[in-house]
This record gives C-alpha cells, sequence and structure tokens, in this order.
C-alpha cells in the first residue's frame, strides 16, 4: 500500500500553474480538482498472501485460546420436565400440570463430572418458547413497571391489563406468564446455598423496575398464567421477574436462576428439589436445570473457537494456494497489454 | 457618431442585391376584401387606448419556471411519489400509524420526511435559478411609443401588442416585431439571429417598401403620433421561417412576409436603429414557441437500477409471503396451543379463528417490515453523490476556458455517469468544431501554389507522425535519419512562421513571394494584380471604422468574405468604403509609391445564395473598361469558364485538391471582359426583369444572371481555413481511441463539410467517400416514391460495398445531404440507412434542418440503443441536444439557446475529451460502484430481520431497535458511500487520457451488468446468513459474560447490528481504490458513531427506548470480550469471500484499470517511459478515423515507399 502524494501528479502534467496554496485552500483546491492525497492499496500477491497469512496466524491463537476457555467451563444439563410426571399423568401431561393438588414436587439427581468452581450458576432452560412473539414481546409496560398504578396508559399490555376492572401490576403477557419453578440444591445432606440476588441487570434493578412499585391485582383471574408475586416485595427486588422479563432472543433459551457460592467437588451428587409448576406440557416446550461455571467467555460454547480455527486455517489454506499459484504459475506484472507479443521488458517481475 | 462618418453617405444599405428589389407591391383595399377575413389576429397599432376586446393577447412576461409559488407543493410531491420506491415509503410511512406496522411512526417517516425534503430543496433551488433567470430578461427596458412621438423606457414585461418600440443597434428585441422603419432610409435592417437558428451571418430584414414613413433624425420621431394601421395576420406559431399577415393603413393593404418579421432573442446589428410594432408577445413569440418543456432525462444506470429495485421489490414480496404464509400456518398450527400468548383473545395481530385473515395482515406488516431491502436514501443519495459530482466538472480547472472565463456547467447532474457510456457523439459544425473565423491561408494563382503556412490539421498530423516515429524508431532503427530529418523541416518552418509576427485575424497566410509588394516580380503578376482586385471587389461588405483604435474592420455577410478583404488589405488592396454604386480601394502596387486610392463603379452585383453558389460583381474601372468579377465553389466556376480561360484549370485542381485534403475551405476566382453593348443589352433585360411582377421573375432573373456569368476565365483559388477551434483535431483523435463514433450533422454544404471533415480528420485520402445523393432535377420531377427507390438502391449497393472490403485500411466514410436525408429516414428505409451509417468509420450529413439533426439522433439512439450524445453550439442544435441522450452546449460565441437545452455545457469542444474520459469514466464507475453497494447494505440489513422473523413464529418482531434501523440508511452508512460516490477514481485523470481505451468499460458498460450485480446481490444474502447465524451461535443459549447472565433480545440485536456496521463498512472499504481521508473518516467515523450512538442512547432515560437498550453498552455489552470477538469473526467471515475474489481476479483476470493502477503504483511511468509509452500505444481502440488513423495511413504509405526512396515528407515543406 502506498501513499501518494495527489499534488505532484497532479502538478506533473498540468499546464497551467498550480498556484501554491496552504492549508485549508490548498485542501479545497485539492478537493474540488479531485486530487486529494490518497492512499490507493494495490493487491498484489504477497500483499494477498501476507494477508491470508497474518489473519491465519492471528485467529487460530485466538480460536484454541477461546476453545480452551470453553473447554474449562463445566456444565450439567438436565431435563426434567418429562421425568417429573408421575407415571400416572405420563399419558395425560396436561392434566397434571392443570391439577392443583398434585404435588408438583420432584427431585433429581445431578452427579457433577468435574470439579466446577464458585460461583456456580444456575440456570432453566426453556425449548419451543417462543419469547420472541411479537406479542408476547408487546405486552408490557416499561412504564408501568417503574411508576406502578400511578401509570394507567397500559393498553400495550393486552390481554392482560386489566382483571375484574382494576388494573394488573405488573401487566402484560411477560409478567403473566413468569416462569415459576422452583430450584433448591443440597449435597449429601447438607443444603447448598443458592444466592438469588443480583442475577438481573443492575440497571434494570435501579432505574426501569420501580422501587415503590408493588405487585398489584396480579394473577388474580381465572385463568392463571406463570408464578405469582409476593405482593409486599418492591418490583425492583423481585429478580425472577426482572430477569424474566428480558425476552430472549430464541425459542430456545436460558434465564440465570440464581449462583451457588460453594465449589461442587468431582463425583458430588447433587440433589435438585423442584416445583415442576410451569406448564410446558401443553405446547410441548421442555425445561432443563443447568448448572454452570463461567469464565471470560460465559458459559460452555465451543463455537466461537472452532469459528475462529476454521477462519484461521482456511485463511492460511487460501494463503497457500495463492502461493502455489504464484509460484507454479507467476502473473508476470505489469505487461499484461504485451501478453499477446509474448515478450516481456525488464520491468516485469 | 464617430463611425457614422461613412454611414451616414449609406442611407440606402445595399441597394446592389437581387434581394432587396423582390417586394410585393400594396392594394387598395377594396381589391383585397377576400384577404382580409383570411388572418384570425388582429392588432391595433400605436393605440395605447386599447379597446375593451383587446386582452386577447398575452402580455410580454415569459416564464420558464416549473412550478409556481401555489402549485409547487402539489406538483413537486406528485412527482417524487411518482416514483415507485418513494410511493412504496409513503404508503409504508402512512401504516406505521396503524397497528400493521412492527415499528413505531418515526423509523419510517423521519427518513421519508428527510429524502423527500432533500429532493424538494433541490427542485425548489433550480426553480428559483429559472425564476431570477426570467426576472432579469422581463426586466430589460426598451423604449416604448407612448403617444405624439415620445419614446419612454420601458421593462420588457410591460410592452404590450401593438406598441412601436424603439430598438437600437446591439439590442435584442423585446418582443415579435413588425419592422416599420429603420435607420436606412429603405428601411433596411441587419440582423442577427444566432440564438434562433446559429447562424453568425447576419440577415437583412428590411421594412414595407411602399408604406412611406417621413424620413426620421435619431429620436425625433413625431409621425408616429398619429400613425394607427392594424395589422392582420396569422395566430402565434413556432416556424421561425414563416409569416403571413398584412397591414391596413390609410386605406391601402400592404402584403407581410417574414422579411418584415424582427424576432424576440434576436439582435439588431449595422443598424442604428429600428422602429417595429409588437406582433406576438411572450409566450406567443416565436423563439418561446419554439422552446418546449424539456423532459427530463434518465441515465441507462438509473433505469436499469429501477428493475434493480423491481427485483428488490419482487424479493421484497416473495419473504412478506413467505412470512405471511408462515404466520398463517403458525396461527394455525401452533399458537392455538402458545397459551402463553392468550390465543383465546382475538387481537389485532391475529385471530386463531381465522388464519386466513391473520396471514393476510401480516402480509402487510411484512410488507413493511422487509421495506428495509428497498434503500430508501438510494435516490437521494445518489442525487447527493451527482450534484457534488456536478460541481466538481463545473469547478475543474481544466475545463475552464481562460480565453472567456467560461468554466464547464452540468446543467442536470442526473446524467454524469451516462457522460462515461457514450457510444455515439453526434457534432454540429459551426461553432462547435470550428470557430466559425475564417484565415486566408493558402491561395493558388494562375496555377501556381502560394502560402507557405501549414493548415492545423498538416500540423497536427506532422507533430503526431513525429511522435510515431520516435516510437517506431526507438523499436526499429532503420529509417530514423530521415524521420528525423523531415520532422526537424516541419518544426523549423513552422516555428519560423509563428514567431514571425503577431498574427492578423483572418490572415494567416505567409508567403515571401507574394508578401511586401514581391509579387511584381513574380511570372504572372497580371494575374496576381487581378487575383487581389477580385478579393478587394468582389464582395457585399461594409467596411467600419473601430472607434478605439481607428481601423477598419469589415461587417460582411460571411466570415469567408471578411478573411478576403484582410488578405487584400495584407497584398496593398485596402477596401476603405463603399458608396452607394461604388466602392474605393487604396491601392498600394510597389514599396515606394504611395498609395493610390481607387474607384470602381459597381454597375451590377448578382449576390451570393447557396443555391447560386458563386457572387459577381460587374464594374467599370479607371480605364472605362467593363469587368465582371465572380467568385463561388470551384465546381461552378469550372462549369463556367470559356475555352480559353481554361489555362490554369489542371494546376488550379490539383492544388484545389492538395487544399482540400490539408482541410481547407476553397472558392475558385474567375473574371471576363465585357464590352459596352453586350453589357447595355444585358442589363436593360436585367432591369425589366427586376421591375416586373409575376411569378417568372425570379426564374428570369436566374435565367439572366447565369446567361451572363458565362465564359469566365480563371484566375485562381483561395484557400481558407475555417479555422478549428483549438485542440479540435486532436480532442477528435482521442474521442475515437476511446472507441468512439463521431457523426457531424451541418446545415453547411456538402463541400464544406467535406472539407471540415478533413480538417477534423473525420476524412482522409484513402478513404472511400460514399455520397448518396438525389440530384435536384429529380428531386423536382419524380414522384416520391421514385426517388425513394433510388435512394435506397444507392444505400444497398453502397452496403454491398462496404461488406465485400477488401482493403482493411480503406475505410468508408458516408456523406448524406438533407434532402436526401428527408427520405432516408422515413420508416421503410431509415434502418438500411441506419445499418449502412454504422459500417462507415465517419459519417457526415450536410445540409441538414435542425428537426432532422434531432431524427438522425433519435434513429441512432432507438436503433442501436447505445448512448448518443448530442453536441452543439446554436439553437439549429436544440433539437438534437434534447433528443441525444446527453445533450451538451457549447456556451461559445453563439447565444444561449444551446447552453439553456443542453445538459452539459462547455466552453469549448475540445474539453470534450476531459468530461467524457476523465469525469464520465469517473462518474459511471462511482455510481455504479455506489449502487451495487447500495443495495448489498440493505439486503445484508433486510436479509437479518428475515431469519430472525423465522425464528420468531413469523409474527413481525424485530431484534434490532427501531432507531437503528432509522438511523442505519440515513445516518450510519450514508456517509461512507456518499463519500465513495464523489471521490472514488480508479486511476487518475492523466491515466485515463493517456489510456483512452479504459474508456470502453462504460459503453460495455462492464460495471453495472447483471452478472456484477447479481454477484453483489449474492454477497449481500451471503453476508446476512453469517451475521445472523454466527452471532445466533455466540450468543445463545450460554451465558455470553462472566457474570452468568445470559444475553436477551435487544442485546443480540446490538450485537448483531454491530457486525453489521462493521461488515459494511470494512466491505466499503474494499471496494474503495482511491481512499482518501474523506473516506477513511467516514469509514472509520461511521463505526466509532455507531458505538457512541447505542452509548448515549443507553444514557437517555429508559422511556426513551422502552428500557431495551438503557445502560447496554456499559453495562451488558461492553464488558463482554465475546461481544468483540465476534464482531471480528463476522467482519471477516463476511468479506473474506470478496477479498479472495478480488485477490485472484487481480492475480489471474485482471482488468484494464487494475494493470494501469499495478504500474502506476510500481511508478512504472516514472521509472520505464519507454514501456509506459509502449504500452499507452498498445490501450487503444481500432480506430479508422482520427489523426492517429491518418498517421497510420500515412505511416503505412511511407513505409511502402521507404524501399524505394526516403523521405517523403518532403515536398510538403519546401
Amino acid at each position: 500500500m502506498e501513499v501518494d502524494a495527489g499534488t505532484t501528479s497532479a502538478v506533473g502534467t498540468d499546464n497551467q500553474p498550480t498556484p501554491v496554496l496552504r492549508g485549508r485552500s490548498k485542501a479545497i483546491h485539492q478537493f474540488t480538482q479531485q486530487t486529494l492525497p490518497a492512499c490507493k492499496p494495490v493487491l498484489t500477491p504477497a500483499w494477498v498472501i501476507g494477508t491470508f497469512f497474518l489473519m491465519g496466524v492471528l485467529f487460530i491463537p485466538v480460536g484454541l485460546i477461546s476453545l480452551h476457555a470453553s473447554q474449562s467451563v463445566n456444565e450439567i444439563v438436565d431435563r426434567y420436565d418429562v421425568d417429573c410426571v408421575p407415571d400416572t399423568f405420563k399419558n395425560n401431561k396436561m392434566a397434571y400440570i392443570k391439577n392443583a393438588s398434585v404435588s408438583k414436587s420432584c427431585h433429581r439427581y445431578l452427579k457433577v463430572h468435574k470439579h466446577m468452581k464458585a460461583p456456580i450458576y444456575i440456570y432453566y432452560q426453556l425449548d419451543n418458547f417462543y419469547q420472541n412473539h411479537r406479542r408476547y414481546v408487546k405486552s408490557r409496560s416499561d412504564e408501568q413497571l417503574l411508576k406502578g398504578l400511578g401509570y394507567n396508559k397500559t393498553s400495550s399490555c393486552e390481554p392482560q391489563a386489566f382483571e375484574n376492572g382494576l388494573p394488573i401490576v405488573p401487566c402484560g403477557l411477560v409478567a403473566w406468564s413468569l416462569f415459576n419453578d422452583t430450584f433448591s440444591f443440597s449435597r449429601g445432606t447438607k443444603k447448598l446455598e443458592i444466592e438469588r440476588k443480583n442475577i438481573a441487570w443492575k440497571s434494570d434493578r435501579e432505574h426501569k423496575f420501580g422501587k415503590n412499585v408493588y405487585p398489584f391485582n396480579f394473577q388474580n383471574s381465572s385463568f392463571i398464567g406463570g408464578g405469582k408475586l409476593d405482593t409486599t416485595i418492591p418490583l425492583s427486588d423481585q429478580e425472577d421477574l426482572i430477569v424474566w422479563m428480558r425476552t430472549a432472543a430464541f425459542p430456545s433459551f436460558r434465564k440465570l436462576y440464581g449462583r451457588i457460592e460453594e465449589d461442587l467437588e468431582e463425583d458430588d451428587i447433587i440433589v435438585v428439589h423442584l416445583m415442576n409448576n410451569y406448564n410446558t406440557y401443553s405446547f410441548g416446550g421442555t425445561k432443563m436445570i443447568v448448572l454452570s461455571t463461567s469464565n471470560w467467555l460465559g458459559g460452555k460454547n465451543s463455537f466461537l473457537g472452532v469459528a475462529y480455527i476454521f477462519v484461521g486455517s482456511s485463511s492460511i489454506l487460501i494463503a497457500f494456494i495463492f502461493l502455489l499459484l504464484h509460484v507454479k504459475n507467476p502473473r508476470p506484472y505489469v505487461c499484461i497489454f504485451l501478453k499477446d507479443e509474448g515478450q516481456f521488458s525488464n520491468g516485469c517481475s | 457618431m464617430a463611425k457614422g462618418g461613412i454611414r451616414a453617405k449609406l442611407r440606402r444599405s445595399s441597394l446592389y442585391t437581387l434581394a432587396n428589389i423582390r417586394s410585393k407591391p400594396s392594394y387598395k383595399k377594396e381589391e383585397a376584401a377576400g384577404e382580409l377575413s383570411g388572418y384570425p389576429r388582429v392588432i391595433h397599432v400605436n393605440q395605447p387606448v386599447v379597446p375593451e376586446t383587446a386582452p386577447i393577447f398575452c402580455s410580454n412576461y415569459v416564464s420558464t419556471t416549473k412550478y409556481t409559488f401555489f402549485n409547487f407543493l402539489p406538483i413537486a410531491l406528485f412527482e417524487q411519489f411518482n416514483r415507485v420506491a418513494n410511493f412504496y415509503f409513503l404508503v409504508a410511512a402512512g401504516l406505521t400509524f396503524t397497528d400493521y406496522a412492527p415499528f413505531d411512526w418515526p423509523s419510517q417517516v423521519v427518513p421519508l420526511a428527510l429524502v423527500v425534503g432533500f429532493s424538494l430543496a433541490k427542485e425548489l433551488y433550480e426553480d428559483l435559478q429559472r425564476y431570477w433567470q426570467d426576472k432579469a430578461a422581463n426586466r430589460r427596458d426598451t423604449a416604448v411609443h407612448v403617444g405624439n412621438g415620445v419614446f419612454k423606457t420601458k421593462q420588457w414585461h410591460e410592452v404590450c401588442v401593438g406598441d412601436i418600440v424603439n430598438v437600437k443597434k446591439d439590442e435584442f428585441f423585446p418582443a415579435d416585431l413588425l419592422l416599420l422603419q429603420s435607420s436606412y432610409e429603405d428601411g433596411m435592417s441587419y440582423v442577427e439571429t444566432m440564438n434562433l437558428d446559429g447562424e453568425t451571418n447576419l440577415k437583412v430584414k428590411r421594412a414595407l417598401q411602399n408604406l412611406s414613413l417621413p424620413v426620421v433624425n435619431d429620436d425625433g420621431a413625431s409621425h408616429f403620433g398619429n400613425f394607427q394601421p392594424m395589422i392582420r395576420c396569422e395566430n402565434p406559431n413556432p416556424n421561425l421561417y414563416t409569416f403571413m399577415g398584412n397591414l391596413e393603413y390609410d386605406g391601402r393593404i400592404y402584403p407581410l412576409d417574414p422579411a418584415q418579421l424582427l424576432l424576440r432573442e434576436s439582435k439588431l446589428k449595422n443598424t442604428e436603429y429600428i422602429y417595429g410594432a409588437v406582433v406576438f408577445t411572450g409566450n406567443d413569440t416565436k423563439v418561446m414557441q419554439n422552446t418546449t418543456q424539456s423532459g427530463s432525462k434518465r441515465s441507462k444506470i438509473e433505469l436499469q437500477m429501477d428493475k434493480i429495485i423491481y427485483l428488490l421489490f419482487g424479493l421484497l414480496i416473495l419473504i412478506s409471503i413467505v412470512s405471511a404464509a408462515g404466520f398463517g400456518l403458525s396461527v394455525r398450527n401452533t399458537v392455538p396451543i402458545w397459551w402463553y400468548l392468550r390465543p383465546d383473545v382475538a387481537g389485532e395481530d391475529f385471530d386463531v379463528n381465522d388464519f386466513f385473515v391473520s396471514a393476510l395482515r401480516h402480509l402487510v406488516t411484512a410488507l413493511m417490515l422487509y421495506g428495509y431491502l428497498v434503500p430508501i436514501s438510494l435516490y437521494v443519495s445518489i442525487e447527493a453523490v451527482k450534484i457534488l459530482q456536478a460541481s466538481f466538472i463545473n469547478s475543474d480547472l481544466h475545463l475552464y476556458d481562460d480565453v472567456t472565463g467560461t468554466p464547464a456547467k452540468a446543467r442536470t447532474s442526473n446524467l454524469n455517469e451516462q457522460l462515461g457510456q457514450v457510444d455515439t457523439i453526434l457534432s454540429d459544425k459551426t461553432g462547435t468544431l470550428t470557430c466559425n473565423q475564417m484565415d486566408f491561408l493558402k491561395c493558388s494563382i494562375a496555377g501556381c501554389p502560394y502560402g507557405k503556412r501549414l493548415s492545423e490539421v498538416e500540423l497536427a498530423a506532422a507533430k503526431q507522425m513525429a511522435a510515431q516515429m520516435e516510437s517506431h524508431d526507438s523499436d526499429s532503427s532503420h529509417g530514423s535519419v530521415s524521420s528525423s530529418a523531415s520532422l526537424q523541416a516541419i518544426t523549423i518552418s513552422n516555428n519560423g512562421n509563428t514567431e514571425k509576427k503577431e498574427s492578423i485575424k483572418g490572415f494567416s497566410f505567409q508567403d515571401d513571394r507574394l508578401q511586401n509588394r514581391n509579387w511584381l516580380n513574380e511570372p504572372n503578376s497580371e494575374f496576381i494584380l487581378l487575383f487581389f482586385r477580385i478579393l478587394a471587389v468582389c464582395h457585399s461588405a461594409i467596411p467600419e471604422i473601430n472607434e478605439k483604435t481607428g481601423e477598419l474592420t469589415y461587417e460582411a455577410e460571411s466570415p469567408d468574405e471578411g478573411a478576403f478583404l484582410v488578405a487584400a488589405r495584407e497584398f496593398g488592396f485596402h477596401f476603405i468604403k463603399r458608396t452607394q454604386n461604388s466602392v474605393v480601394i487604396r491601392e498600394t502596387l510597389s514599396m515606394n509609391q504611395e498609395p493610390v486610392e481607387k474607384e470602381y463603379n459597381i454597375l451590377t452585383l448578382l449576390d451570393f445564395t447557396s443555391k447560386r453558389k458563386r457572387m459577381s460583381v460587374i464594374i467599370r474601372d479607371e480605364t472605362g473598361q467593363l469587368l465582371m468579377f465572380c467568385k463561388g465553389a470551384d465546381t461552378i466556376i469550372f462549369d463556367r469558364l470559356a475555352s480559353n480561360g481554361k489555362m490554369f484549370l489542371e494546376a488550379t485542381t490539383k492544388n484545389l485538391n492538395e487544399y482540400g485534403d490539408a482541410g481547407l475551405r476553397t472558392l475558385a476566382l474567375a473574371y471576363k471582359k465585357l464590352d459596352e453593348n453586350e453589357y447595355s443589352n444585358w442589363n436593360e433585360k436585367f432591369h425589366n426583369a427586376q421591375i416586373a411582377s409575376g411569378p417568372d421573375r425570379e426564374d428570369m432573373l436566374e435565367e439572366l444572371s447565369d446567361a451572363m456569368e458565362r465564359g469566365l476565365t480563371l484566375v485562381g483559388a483561395t484557400a481558407v481555413e475555417d479555422k478549428l477551434q483549438k485542440g479540435v483535431p486532436q480532442c477528435i483523435d482521442r474521442l475515437a481511441l476511446a472507441g468512439l463514433k463521431i457523426w457531424v450533422l451541418t446545415g453547411d454544404k456538402m463541400e464544406t463539410a467535406i472539407n471540415i471533415g478533413f480538417s477534423c480528420s473525420l476524412l482522409r485520402q484513402g478513404m472511400k467517400q460514399i455520397c448518396i445523393v438525389v440530384s435536384a432535377e429529380m428531386l423536382a420531377q419524380d414522384a416520391k416514391d421514385v426517388i425513394k427507390v433510388n435512394i435506397l438502391s444507392q444505400i444497398t449497393a453502397a452496403l454491398q460495398t462496404v461488406k465485400g472490403k477488401k482493403d482493411p485500411h480503406a475505410p468508408f466514410a458516408l456523406i448524406i445531404d438533407g434532402k436526401t436525408l428527408t427520405y432516408a429516414l422515413e420508416d421503410d428505409i431509415k434502418f438500411q440507412f441506419l445499418n449502412l451509417a454504422i459500417n462507415c468509420a465517419s459519417v457526415i450529413c450536410c445540409r441538414v434542418s435542425p428537426k432532422q439533426k434531432a431524427l438522425v439522433v433519435r434513429l441512432v439512439k432507438e436503433a442501436t440503443g447505445r448512448t448518443t450524445l448530442g453536441i452543439g453550439d446554436g439553437a439549429n442544435d436544440v433539437g438534437m441536444i434534447k433528443e441525444a441522450d446527453i445533450g451538451i452546449g457549447i456556451s461559445g460565441v453563439e447565444g444561449m439557446q444551446a447552453v439553456m437545452a443542453s445538459d452539459f455545457a462547455i466552453a469549448q469542444f475540445r474539453f470534450l475529451e476531459r468530461l467524457l474520459i476523465v469525469h464520465g469514466h469517473w462518474c459511471y464507475k462511482r455510481i455504479s460502484k455506489m449502487i451495487c453497494y447500495f443495495f448489498y447494505k440493505n439486503i445484508t440489513l433486510a436479509l437479518t430481520l428475515f431469519y430472525f422473523e423465522a425464528q420468531a413464529g413469523f409474527s413481525g418482531q424485530m431484534h434490532y431497535d427501531d432507531w437503528y434501523m432509522l438511523l442505519y440508511n440515513v445516518f450510519l452508512t450514508s456517509c461512507p458511500v456518499l463519500a465513495l460516490g464523489v471521490l472514488e477514481k480508479d486511476v487518475n485523470a492523466e491515466i485515463c487520457l493517456q489510456f483512452p481505451a479504459l474508456y470502453q468499460q462504460g459503453p460495455k458498460n462492464l460495471f453495472f451488468d447483471w452478472y456484477r450485480i447479481i454477484g453483489w446481490l449474492s454477497n449481500g444474502v451471503y453476508a446476512s446468513l453469517v451475521i445472523y447465524l454466527v452471532n445466533m451461535r455466540i450468543f445463545s443459549p450460554e451465558s455470553f459474560r462472566k457474570g452468568g447472565q445470559t444475553a436477551d433480545m435487544y442485546v443480540i440485536g446490538t450485537a448483531m447490528f454491530t457486525s453489521i456496521i462493521w461488515v459494511v463498512n470494512v466491505q466499503i472499504f474494499l471496494i474503495s481504490h482511491y481512499l482518501t481521508r474523506v473516506q477513511l473518516h467516514t469509514i472509520w467515523g461511521s463505526i466509532v458513531v455507531w458505538y457512541l450512538i447505542v452509548y448515549i442512547y443507553g444514557t437517555l432515560p429508559v422511556s426513551w427506548s422502552a428500557g431495551n437498550i438503557y445502560h447496554q453498552l456499559p453495562e451488558v455489552l461492553g464488558p463482554a470480550q465475546k461481544f468483540y470477538l465476534s464482531t471480528i469473526l463476522v467482519t471477516l467471515l463476511c468479506n473474506m469471500p470478496y477479498l479472495v475474489h478480488i485477490s485472484y481476479q487481480r492475480c489471474y483476470n485482471p482488468e484494464d484499470h487494475h494493470v494501469l493502477q499495478e504500474m502506476k503504483n510500481l511508478k512504472k511511468d516514472v521509472t520505464d517511459k519507454k514501456m509506459w509509452k509502449r504500452e499507452q500505444s498498445k490501450a487503444r481502440q481500432e480506430t479508422e478515423i482520427g489523426l492517429s488513423a491518418r498517421v497510420d495511413a500515412k505511416m503505412r504509405y511511407m513505409k511502402g515507399k521507404m524501399t524505394r526512396r526516403y523521405s517523403t515528407l518532403a515536398p510538403r515543406s519546401p
């Protein structure tokens, strides 16, 4: 890449003397005469091969590091929605989930395959749940979440804006369908403490959910969607709700439930006591519980590393192909107009 | 009145001409009762108190504006929304206020308002310019009769029909006037009609002969006080050369004809003042009737762009239908079990009981959602870029004419890129190729050629040949001695000429044998004397004293005559005075002798008409001898020579051929001695014929003059250089090398046209000229069908010759004349004609009317489908300029009509080279790159929306914030692409000019063909897929940062959008070749601004962004390393195929400009001049016209001769 001083080339062939200009007026002159100095990248083989090679050299290590980071994350995934249905209801899961009198309690035993360093994040994962559906996404009122009952323009919350003639706080389908399975953990006989604070974004807690807004008239209808809220706790402290209200982009998503602040040792058996309340059965969704550590790359996701390695190695491959092509069949640079005559002057490389 | 000295005695203008005697007599009112009713327009002249019924005539206020104050908004808006894309966005913007819209109203309304607002502002500005121009015209002053012979200054727009106005010398006529009286006693006046028909020679207009008005002295015009005639005439019409009507005064009726009509926009010349009655005003004037609203032209690229837009609309509809179908299916099948959506409640978005209606409703939503496929800002960006490009053209110093101080002017910016795609240039001749200034250069007297200076054509050819030689010499060493020697000879003789003394306008003759009275020693001195006398006497010019210098200048009807008079003066025959029937010549016959004034009585003057092609005077010299001097076209004169007058015929013919080849304009001079009886007999007949009335009077006069102009003795011939404009041969050569075809369409006669063809190197020796002509007799006698069959057979015969041509170096030139063209342009044979024309190397159409020019242009344009460029300078070229794909006006001397009608105005023909080869080439590439990129970037964005839809149940949800979408087209990606459109260039100007073949990329449309367009569209599809899938896999479903949080929809949206911003900006970095600071700053700036926007938007109160973006960058995405890694990965992955593509293309399949870039990059132009030159000569189109072709032909000829003899150049420079 070479930087060409536009002025020299312009003056070179100008018949009329170019006025000597300084600074601003010179720049304007160059602009109007279209002779602004510019860098003109020319992709010579050296540049091409060099660029691709460099890309490869940079990408592969990054890929390896990412892959390593992803490998170092340990993750336990357990799908529980099927196994938590009692055998009697296996053929009619809907009846099970809709029957309030049936105990929803369920136990899962998770084996820790590798040492997991605290903090260990607990997620619930839902599949085939369209939190990104337009009707769903729209059905909320951020103003109301912040201002509470004082804000009554909640038409966007339809069809969950009013119940029995009274406004609902928090209104809307998102809040109404709040996930309400609960989890607690024990290792052996000892209960594992779960930290459920600070799972939502700080800005959400502080600025988007009112500190003086309390749930009101929530889940009071005949058709109850998801979880209920403790009316004594302000919305800003209802972190489950806050996390839930951040609608997910894809139909398969994880949401943070809490943290275990102790290390889990290899071969530990973790008992999950869960209440299987949430209805994913009617639309064939799945529920999973996920325990995962985290590092600078987040959770276990080898895609990034693999992709980097893929791009890096293909760059190097391309560099080699170009190198080969160039060695085997060097194009005589600059002499292209001459090719018919089959003779090249000294200037040709 | 300083110059009145000569003129005062010349109260009668030039009565010798045949023209002025032809006047219809008046007749009594009673005799002509029938004629009175014939004319619908009745004008009561000079009646200030207009009768009640009068205001039927329009005022003299002229308006060329497109809009008025009231209709601007409706009309301009209508035009805007006539564009399909804009209309779509208007509907979409309207729908954003309903529930169909997937986003809030600002995201549609704001960009639309910006785009339309900008276009409206541009329209308004352009119309205001027109308004101010009109205002200036309407405010011009003129003197109007207000009663009792008092004239008062009024503004033009106040002039009414029936007013009598007084127009002074060199003033324009404010309206179409009926000439009543002029400063000449006989009512003659001279008018320059350059603005109307492009002809520079003066036209004679003549007041009614029999209308006896008292003689006036300058200002006193009291007789108009009670002069109240009535004019009946035809209704306003656009025909410039017809006018019918009559004037009723004092009980007599005077028939009117076009000779009495002075047209608006023409100028009074050589006449002190005239009085005229206003006949047509304002929009009724002939010139305004001739101006047609110019339909806006659109460039081919834009037309093709429309197709792409339709294609995108197709894609839009397709994916909308897919979305709607998907939505409908999901509403039917899956949504009813999605309890969390409360499907039991029917909403505006869907109703599970009626999935079909839901799907239809969703179709509307989807059509809006994917509207981003169609770049809303495309039109406006292109407009903005074109305005800037136009301003570059306007401010280019290389297109600036120092002499007149005129810069180039891009009057419409619509067609910039079309300049890069021109295939055929159709050029006017006079004023365009030539300056319409004649230089007396050579002459042949008594068969002996005089005049050593080379014509411009010879000079240019010699120079080029020298250059060619040089390069050939370096290749092959033989023959170098001779060529360089002859070259030296040329340069020396040339230098000697130019430095000798300052040039005299119209006289470039140089030969010591004739100058400084040396001709007295020449063998044929008596013929030389005669030759000079003919030059000095045989003309119809008037001498005029220049007020400042006191020198005489000549007002001649044609510039040739002026050149002859200057030449005669330089030879010592100074024409100083013209009286009613004599001319006075101050003759200097020898060096020492004092000049003698001699008066030649002019007995008869038979004037020059294009039909006669000759003029003669019969004089009595000081010895009482009667002589007839005659000058005229060589063929005409040669036919009329006496058998004993042909002694120099052979030698003169030889000289004339040489002159013709040198591109000179020739006339033959002859004389005849008369005896008294012969003359008086003839004169009597002639006089009788003159005063006779009746239809055959003119034929009689014609016959008589023909009889007189016979039996002549040839004296010699003149060779006048119709001075080509500076640099014309070179420019034509370059354009030819760039592969452009050049046609010349001229109103001149065939001989002149051929001469100019030679002087511009459009014709040369060795070319086979195909003349398609129909003889005058045939035209007069035969039926139309017969003529047509004749023409058709000529064309087919010619076509066969052309097809069967054997010698590759003997191209054909087609020369066709206007009369024939009339038939050739008729529907049934025009394609044969065109077929012949495009097989010929050059085409010259002569004697064509303005309308035919336009028709030829249309034929070429429509039948070949190629881009045509019309260039001309006069009003007669307006039709052509308007009809051509690109019209170029020469803003030279000939008024403003052509310029006003043109799309681009340049000061000189030679600027066309730079305009096309540099600006056109650049603009073409810029615009095509820009449009491709535009589509690419919008596809990239819009398709990610579509993929997201597929994962959101096609519900119409967007994962981007509305404001991102809004800013994307208008702000975030617009600056780099604007900078690209304005500043990008593949190679710089010098290289464009040095390698004209590069221009062919435009006409071949290599940069905007479907192959390339589809390539870009696919690139967009690929990029959108990569962006979507990679981001999706990276951010979902695991947590994406150390804190363990997972990404919600808007986090992924922002991350994806960041990738898009990076990808499209890196892409534009890769497609730019010429990266100035501006481009680099806009590219980096856009990326930085994007982060800033997200940051600032995130700090705004929660309610502003519905909380989605609140603190997103600093809190959520900023600290996550994955965010950056994903951006880098996606950016590279998206651009890698393109990078591989261009790398491969450059290495193994480079295009012309790639090679040039490399050469320039390796500084080959500096380090290896020889090679650079050689490459240059290779980078040309095969051409058969232009100097280079001429030189090639010459070289071939010389090579043939070389074996026998060396210097063939020698005889050319004795």
